[in-house]
C-alpha cells in the first residue's frame, strides 16, 4: 500500500494537494483537464517534484525524502525513456544492476524478458535502429526486469498512432497482471480508462481526488468530470 | 528539499578545482616572495608594459576590421571550395605557432617571396622583425578566429530581412548601414576585446619575431631576466605585471567576448539577393582572395619547405618529435582528469558562475606558473628534472577553458534529457560517467583532447624555461635550429610538427566520433 498523506507537491509556484493510498495489484487512471497536475503527482510519487507538505508511505515506512531510484516504483516518461548509445539488451540490464555488471542470471532473465515482449531478434540493436512501438516494448522490458511493486506510466505512448497505443496498452495490462503489480497510468483518454482502468484518480483545481471505481464515475461523472470529458 | 537534477557527485569536481587553483596560486605565492619590490620597475620593464599593450591593441584592431569585409563576403557568395575555407578558418587554432612562424618568414622573412617580388621590380625590401613582424603574425593567427565569428553573427541575421531589402531594392551602403552594421556594432568590440586578451600574453610569437629593446613584450621580459640573467626577482615582478594586466583584461573582456563555437558544423551559406552589382562582386572576390592567400600561402610554404628541408633533420628532431608525442598525451590525460569531474560539477549546479574556475588558467601566464614551480622545485629537486612534467600541466591548464566550453553544454543536455531516466534507475557515481555521461558526450571529449594535445604538442612557452639540451620539445628543438641558422633543418622539423599536431588532433576527433550514435 502507497500512500500520500495530507500531501502537497510543490513545483515553480503550482502546488497540488493529495490525500490518498494506492492499493496493490490495482490499475489506476489519473485523468484531468491539461496543467491540472497530473504529471506533477506522478513527479511527486516517483521523488522528482519535493512534497513539501505531509508525507508518502510505502507498507507504513516514510519515503517522503527517498531518491528516486530507491522507491518501490518504475516510471516511463513521454519520451526519453531509453539511452540512444546503449543496446536494447544493455538498456533493460540497466534495471537489473545500475553498473551492468550481469550475472548469467541476469543476463537469462533479460532474455526472458526481451522474448516476453517479443524483441528477441533486436537484444543488440541501439533503440534508434527500432520503430516506435519496438522501443516501447523495449522500455517495458525493463519495468519487466525491475519488478517494481508499482508502474508509473506518464503518457509514454502519446507520440504513437491509435492501434499501436492499443496494443501497448494490452501489453502493459497483460505485464502488470503477471507481475502482480500496480498500475498508475496518465491519460487524456476516457476508453483507456475503460480499457484498462480498475479506478480512476481525477485531478483537477489543484487537487488530485481520492480514488473511484472506474466504471461507475464513467458512467455516471460528477459535474466536474462531465465538464472534462464534454 | 532540494532535488538535484541528477545524483553526479560534486566532491570530484570540487576537488578538481580547488587543485586548478593551489596549482596556480602556489606558483603566484612562490613568484610573489621572490619579488622585491622595491626595486620597482625600471625602463626596460615599462617599455615592456608599453609594447605589450600596443601590439595587442594593433593586431587585435587589425584583425577585426580585415576580418569585416572577408566575413561579409563569405557570408554572401557561394563557391566552390567556400566550405573547405570556412574549415580552413579554424586551423589556425591547433597550428603551432613556430611553425606559422616559419611559414611567415618563408612569405615574408628576408629571403622570402615578398621580398623576392619587391627585389624583382626593384623595391625596398621589407623587413618582417620587430613590431609589425609581430602584429603580422598575430593577424595571421587572428585574422581567422574573428573571420569565424563575425561569420557566425552574420548568419544570425534572419534571411527574412534580407529578402524584404531585395524587394525594396535597397542599395549595398543602406543593407550595411540597416542591416548588418546593428550586428557587426554588437559583435566586433567583443572580438577585439578577446583578440587583445589573447595577444596580451603572446610568448612564442614575440620570442621569434620581437625581442630587443623595442619589441619585447611582458612573458618575454620574464623569460629573458629567467634564462639570461637568472634574475629571479624581476621575473617575479614582471609575473605579477603580466598577471595584473591578463588578468584585469580578461575580467572586463568576459562581459563582452562573444561565445566561441569551436565546432565546424552548421555552417549553411545563406540565400542572398542583395550585392549582386559588380562592384560589390569585384570587392567580395578581393577580400576572399586576400584573406585565403594570406591564410594559405604560408602553410603552403611550410609544406613545401618542409619537404625541401626533411633529409637535413638531425636524429635530435625525431627525439624530441618523440618526446613532444609523450608531453602531449601526458597532457591530455591531465586535462581529462580535472575537466570531467570540473564540467560534472559545473553542469549539474545551479548557479553559474563557477566556470571562471578555467579562465584562471587564461589570465595567469604560462611563464609565471612555469616560474613559480621552479622557485617551489628548486630547494627540493633538480627542476630540470620536472621540466617536461610541469609543461604537460601547464598545456593541460591552458586548455581548461577551452575545455570547459567544449564540455559544459552538451553534459547539461545530457543531464535535461536523461537525468530522470538516469535516476529511476539508480545510476550514479561510476556507472553514471560509465554508462550515460561519457558515451553520450564522447564526441566533445574526443575534440577537447585533440585540441589539447595540438595545443600541447605545438606549445613553445614553459618549456623554454626549463629545458636542457637532452630533455626538448619538438617546438624548442625547431627554435633551437632557427637560432643557430640551420634554417633547412628548422624547415623539417616545422613540418613534421605540423602532421603532428594535426594528427593527433585528428585522431582522438575522430576517434570520439568514431561509430558514435546520435
Amino acid at each position: 500500500m502507497l500512500t500520500l498523506e495530507n500531501a502537497e507537491i510543490t513545483q515553480d509556484g503550482f502546488s497540488l494537494s493529495a490525500d490518498l493510498s494506492i492499493a496493490p495489484a490495482t490499475k489506476y487512471a489519473v485523468i484531468g483537464p491539461s496543467g491540472a497536475g497530473k504529471s506533477t503527482l506522478l513527479g511527486g510519487l516517483c521523488g522528482f517534484i519535493p512534497i513539501t507538505k505531509g508525507r508518502l508511505l510505502w507498507q507504513g515506512r516514510d519515503i517522503t525524502d527517498a531518491a528516486p531510484g530507491a522507491r518501490p516504483m518504475t516510471m516511463l516518461f513521454q519520451d526519453n525513456n531509453l539511452f540512444p548509445h546503449l543496446s536494447v539488451a544493455q538498456n533493460v540490464g540497466l534495471g537489473l544492476r545500475p553498473d551492468l555488471r550481469l550475472s548469467a542470471q541476469d543476463k537469462a532473465k533479460v532474455a526472458t524478458a526481451l522474448s516476453r515482449v517479443g524483441l528477441d531478434d533486436l537484444a543488440v540493436r541501439k533503440p534508434g535502429a527500432l520503430s516506435g512501438g519496438q522501443q516501447s516494448r523495449a522500455a517495458l522490458a525493463r519495468v519487466l526486469v525491475q519488478a517494481r511493486p508499482l508502474v508509473l506510466l506518464d503518457e509514454p505512448f502519446a507520440a504513437l498512432g491509435p492501434a499501436l497505443r492499443n496494443e501497448m496498452l494490452d501489453l502493459v495490462h497483460e505485464l502488470v497482471t503477471e507481475t502482480r503489480a500496480s498500475l498508475i497510468m496518465v491519460t487524456h483518454a476516457p476508453e483507456d480508462v475503460r480499457r484498462i482502468a480498475d479506478q480512476v484518480i481525477f485531478v483537477a483545481n489543484g487537487q488530485a481526488k481520492a480514488p473511484q471505481p472506474a466504471a461507475a464515475l464513467m458512467d455516471n461523472p460528477p459535474p466536474e468530470l462531465r465538464a472534462y470529458l464534454g | 528539499m532540494a532535488l538535484r537534477p541528477l545524483a553526479i557527485s560534486t566532491k570530484p569536481g570540487i576537488s578538481a578545482a580547488a587543485l586548478v587553483v593551489v596549482l596556480i596560486f602556489a606558483a603566484l605565492a612562490a613568484v610573489a616572495s621572490r619579488a622585491e619590490f622595491s626595486s620597482g620597475l625600471g625602463p626596460a620593464d615599462w617599455a615592456a608594459i608599453r609594447f605589450t599593450i600596443y601590439q595587442a591593441l594593433l593586431s587585435a584592431l587589425i584583425s577585426t576590421l580585415l576580418a569585416i569585409p572577408v566575413a561579409r563576403a563569405l557570408a554572401r557568395r557561394r563557391f566552390w571550395g567556400r566550405s573547405i575555407l570556412v574549415t580552413l578558418l579554424g586551423a589556425p587554432f591547433i597550428l603551432p605557432v613556430i611553425v606559422a612562424v616559419i611559414g611567415l618568414l618563408a612569405v615574408f622573412g628576408r629571403a622570402g617571396w615578398l621580398n623576392a617580388g619587391l627585389s624583382a621590380v626593384g623595391l625596398p625590401n621589407a623587413s618582417i622583425y620587430g613590431l609589425h613582424g609581430v602584429v603580422l603574425a598575430h593577424v595571421f593567427f587572428n585574422l581567422p578566429l574573428a573571420t569565424r565569428l563575425l561569420l557566425q553573427a552574420w548568419h544570425t541575421i534572419p534571411s527574412e530581412r534580407f529578402r524584404l531589402a531585395a524587394q525594396l531594392n535597397l542599395t549595398p551602403r543602406a543593407v550595411f548601414l540597416g542591416l548588418e552594421w546593428p550586428m557587426l556594432r554588437q559583435i566586433v568590440p567583443g572580438t577585439a576585446a578577446l583578440i587583445f586578451v589573447i595577444c596580451l600574453t603572446s610568448f612564442a610569437v614575440a620570442l621569434t619575431l620581437g625581442g630587443g629593446p623595442r619589441a619585447t613584450t611582458i612573458e618575454l621580459a620574464i623569460y629573458q631576466a629567467f634564462q639570461f640573467d637568472f634574475d629571479l626577482s624581476r621575473a617575479a615582478v614582471l609575473s605579477l605585471v603580466q598577471l595584473g594586466l591578463a588578468g584585469t583584461a580578461a575580467i572586463l573582456a568576459l562581459w563582452i567576448i562573444p561565445l566561441v563555437s569551436l565546432g565546424g558544423g552548421r555552417d549553411r551559406p545563406m540565400q542572398r539577393w542583395d550585392a549582386r552589382g559588380g562592384g560589390q562582386g569585384v570587392l567580395d572576390v578581393c577580400a576572399i582572395g586576400i584573406g585565403a592567400g594570406f591564410l594559405m600561402l604560408p602553410l603552403i610554404a611550410v609544406v613545401w619547405r618542409g619537404l625541401l628541408g626533411l633529409p637535413t633533420t638531425p636524429a635530435s628532431v625525431w627525439q624530441a618529435a618523440a618526446t613532444s608525442i609523450g608531453v602531449a598525451l601526458i597532457s591530455v590525460t591531465l586535462l581529462l582528469v580535472l575537466v570531467l569531474p570540473l564540467a560534472g560539477w559545473i553542469a549539474s549546479a545551479r548557479r553559474g558562475g563557477i566556470e571562471g574556475v578555467g579562465l584562471f588558467g587564461l589570465a595567469a601566464s604560462p611563464l609565471m606558473i612555469g616560474t613559480g614551480w621552479f622557485i617551489l622545485i628548486n630547494p627540493v629537486a633538480d627542476p630540470f628534472a620536472f621540466a617536461l612534467p610541469v609543461t604537460a600541466l601547464v598545456n593541460a591548464l591552458m586548455a581548461l577553458p577551452f575545455a570547459l566550453r567544449i564540455l559544459v553544454p552538451p553534459l547539461r543536455d545530457t543531464v535535461q534529457v536523461y537525468g530522470r531516466l538516469s535516476q529511476t534507475l539508480a545510476l550514479q557515481g561510476w556507472p553514471l560517467w560509465r554508462w550515460v555521461i561519457l558515451p553520450r558526450l564522447r564526441p566533445q571529449i574526443g575534440f577537447a583532447a585533440g585540441l589539447t594535445g595540438a595545443l600541447s604538442m605545438g606549445d613553445l612557452g614553459v618549456i623554454a624555461l626549463f629545458a636542457d639540451p637532452d630533455r626538448t620539445t619538438l617546438p624548442l628543438q625547431m627554435y633551437r635550429l632557427m637560432g643557430s641558422y640551420q634554417m633547412e633543418a628548422a624547415s623539417g622539423a616545422a613540418l613534421i610538427l605540423l602532421v603532428l599536431s594535426l594528427g593527433i588532433f585528428w585522431a582522438f576527433d575522430k576517434g570520439g566520433r568514431w561509430n558514435a550514435d546520435a
